[in-house]
């Protein structure tokens, strides 16, 4: 493995790392101020456990994500040197915000994971709402600074020069808003099926059944809502990447050549030396109106982008059709759920749909890392959109590649303790809170 | 408005040094205390560092975010040159986070419980110390923007005998601000006493390791002496540090844990003045004779003025936030959670 490579490895593994920990933090304090508001109106004591129950794994996740977040910004400098000293000025707006999103964050959580009985009850829900806003607001932020990326703005590029800065111009690039109700919803969605997978396998096996239905309400119903957006969220960033990132849609699609009535191509083997691909299912003219609202409408191929400017197509066109395949799983489950809710409550507690939801448990997480994969690697050979080769921005320090295999070590150990960490915490609910 | 982003950016590591040193150093005396004492230790700094544990790490954050956005000259060049030891503290601050919330956090108590504690002991002392060579590696003129090969590059720039001995002493200051800052949290006053004197063996070891710093900037041609004492504020901060030490010393016995602790904080902050105060607003000093500058180094106007808005917008939001939180945390110590 080069060091090239290894960097760009170091920094997907750090990531795909950081963003599940990060959705977790910020979507699972909504799921607590929700069982907590219910504890407080109702006096239910099941609703407050849950409240506590969740606020332990809030924690976990939260100093995990805030650890894994620290090593980040040292890693944009340790890896993309070259990256940070020309953007650092350009798109820290978000940062510096986000920094004290962030902070604040903390501060709340202290109150919050700490102020049990110490406050008056609804100073103390505050605090913990205040948890997911302020987690919220930092995503959102962070995806900004991402999107600046794809959609370079907020200065003038002249002979190699970055002049005439505007900070501001560049945190509200113009795929700022598309990028972060995507990964928004995206973290609602994956969080969401993730937290009622786990209250359904507990449900169906029989422990603590009052419990687990109480939080798997609440989970499953952020889920299947964020999920039936999604698609609308996702045509829109279709349209922008569309507009702005046309050889990133093109992979995406595996698209070669430029046509009209651009027909969608699911599924199917990339054969990029013979630009083509295998044993697809080609719907007509789905692509052109997904693309630009009109199914005649020409989609540019990969034909016309220069063969240097093209991003690896096997791999982010596969990661592409990961996302909307399960994105559609979790649409159908969803639309089931609203039936049951709707029209036949009994199927609550039938078997079937409990397995559909534990079989849901990983869907959105992977959606989620195949989605960054479609951004990130579609963006390639680019690291700044058009102006900056993330070739030129690798660290010029050789033997990158063992500290990948040092970071890979730790993020997998991390990941088996924080499994089992929770496995325990789920096991012992009916110790700990004597149902 | 250059001037406002520096304060910031002095401040942040300032706090960082205080707060995020105690909190290091509740690791460090756990680390060195007998078996005994050690869950004591634990229970006691968990109760009383709990709720602002995280808040006290955002000061690094603050202030790395503040150096590549306001300094991406500055910021690129420790990225590349001090990158080992940068890594390794890294390494640390992931071991010591997750450790600190694995081990309160976890449902069942058993053996795994040691091996979060021996984890979270040896990331608190191995952090601070990388933290401490990497301060070392900016002022010991050994970063060689011009090295062609690895080792002058990459591991000459910070592996000496300076950035141990600030790494050593980096270690012990943490501890002596833990040990004074749990003094006043325990009640018997057996644990009181075992206190004290952590408290007063990490003086020591504090004034070993500071006089191992001027030893090694000696051995390493570092003029350190001429930068202290060639300027009134580093000689006088020095002499204010020494006298409160006298005075810590007295009071250490005395039932006074506000003042003992105003006057270690406020011997921690004197150093740190005295030792970023003589350069400024040089921040690197490269081999060579070049340097990089926090006001010529800085990043174009328009970046600097929306930097500092957006920090003086989050300080309205955070100090009193966090101020209210150490605060009733304070007032409230008593009920049991």
């Amino acid at each position: 493995m080069d060091d090239f490579l290894a960097a760009r490895s170091q920094m997907a593994l750090s990531l795909g790392f950081h963003i599940i920990f990060a959705c977790i933090g910020m979507v699972m304090p909504f799921f607590m101020a929700i069982a907590h508001y219910k504890w407080l109106r109702t006096g239910e004591q099941v609703y407050k456990n849950v409240t506590k129950a969740w606020s332990k794994g809030v924690a976990i996740f939260f100093a995990t994500g805030a650890v894994s977040g620290t090593v980040l910004s040292f890693e944009l400098g340790l890896l993309w040197p070259t990256f940070m000293e020309h953007a650092g000025p350009i798109f820290g707006m978000p940062f510096s915000l986000e920094g004290t999103a962030f902070f604040i964050e903390a501060i709340a959580l202290g109150f919050f994971l700490y102020g049990w009985d110490k406050f008056n009850p609804w100073f103390h829900w505050f605090t913990g709402v205040i948890v997911g806003i302020s987690g919220l607001a930092s995503g959102i932020l962070v995806v900004a600074a991402n999107a600046w990326m794809n959609s370079p703005a907020g200065f003038e590029y002249v002979d190699g020069k970055y002049t005439n800065i505007n900070p501001i111009d560049a945190m509200f690039n113009d795929a700022w808003f598309s990028q972060a109700l995507h990964m928004t919803l995206a973290a609602f969605a994956a969080t969401g099926f993730a937290v009622a997978g786990v209250h359904a396998f507990m449900i169906k096996k029989g422990k603590n059944i009052n419990f687990h239905e109480k939080a798997f309400r609440i989970a499953a119903i952020f889920a299947t809502v964020a999920a039936v957006l999604q698609p609308l969220s996702g045509d829109i960033s279709a349209k922008d990447v569309a507009k702005r990132q046309p050889a990133k849609l093109a992979a995406m699609e595996a698209h070669f050549k430029t046509e009209k009535e651009a027909p969608l191509i699911i599924g199917g083997l990339v054969d990029e030396k013979a630009n083509e691909v295998k044993y697809a299912v080609k719907i007509p003219g789905l692509l052109s109106w997904m693309a630009h609202g009109n199914s005649k409408a020409t989609v540019t191929g990969l034909d016309q982008i220069p063969k240097n400017y093209h991003p690896p197509i096997a791999i982010t066109h596969y990661a592409f059709q990961v996302m909307v395949g399960l994105g559609m799983l979790m649409l159908s489950l969803s639309i089931i759920y609203f039936i049951t809710l709707a029209k036949k409550r009994s199927w609550l507690r039938s078997p079937w749909l409990l397995n559909l939801f534990i079989l849901a448990i990983p869907l959105g997480f992977i959606a989620i890392e195949a989605g960054w994969m479609v951004t990130e690697i579609g963006r390639q050979p680019w690291i700044i959109y058009g102006i900056m080769r993330t070739v030129d921005a690798v660290t010029p320090m050789p033997g990158i590649v063992y500290s990948f295999y040092l970071f890979t070590a730790v993020y997998v150990s991390l990941s088996i303790i924080v499994a089992f960490l929770l496995y325990r915490q789920i096991k012992m609910v009916g110790r700990i809170y004597d149902i | 408005m250059l001037y406002i982003v520096i304060a910031f950016l002095w401040t942040s590591i300032w706090l960082y040094l205080l707060l995020g040193g105690a909190d290091f150093g509740a690791g460090i005396i756990e680390l060195i205390s007998k078996r005994e004492h050690k869950s004591k230790t634990r229970h006691t700094m968990y109760r009383v560092i709990g709720p602002i544990w995280e808040a006290n790490h955002m000061w690094l954050i603050i202030a790395i975010v503040i150096l590549f956005v306001g300094f991406p000259k500055i910021y690129t060049t420790m990225s590349i040159f001090v990158h080992i030891p940068l890594t390794a503290m890294l390494l640390g601050i992931i071991a010591r986070g997750t450790a600190f919330v694995f081990r309160n956090y976890d449902a069942v108590e058993d053996r795994m419980q040691s091996i979060y504690n021996r984890i979270f002991v040896y990331s608190s002392a191995i952090t601070p110390f990388f933290l401490g060579i990497i301060a070392a590696s900016t002022v010991s003129r050994k970063i060689d923007v011009g090295a062609t090969n690895f080792l002058s590059a990459y591991v000459d720039s910070w592996l000496n005998s300076f950035g141990i001995a600030v790494g050593l002493f980096t270690v012990c200051i943490c501890g002596f601000l833990a040990a004074i800052y749990i003094i006043g949290e325990v009640h018997s006053s057996d644990d009181r006493q075992h206190f004290i004197r952590v408290a007063k063996k990490m003086i020591v070891a504090a004034f070993v390791a500071g006089g191992l710093v001027f030893i090694a900037a000696h051995y390493e041609q570092i003029p350190l002496l001429d930068w202290i004492f060639g300027h009134w504020i580093g000689s006088l901060a020095i002499g204010a540090a020494s006298i409160s030490l006298i005075f810590l010393w007295i009071s250490l016995s005395k039932n006074r844990a506000i003042l003992i602790r105003l006057l270690a904080g406020f011997q921690v902050s004197m150093i740190l003045l005295a030792a970023t105060y003589i350069h400024f607003p040089k921040i690197i000093l490269l081999k060579g004779g070049a340097s990089l500058s926090l006001v010529e180094d800085a990043g174009l106007n328009k970046t600097i003025e929306a930097l500092a808005w957006a920090l003086l917008l989050g300080s309205i939001f955070i100090l009193p936030a966090l101020f209210y939180l150490i605060y009733s945390f304070e007032k409230k110590k008593g009920i049991a959670h």
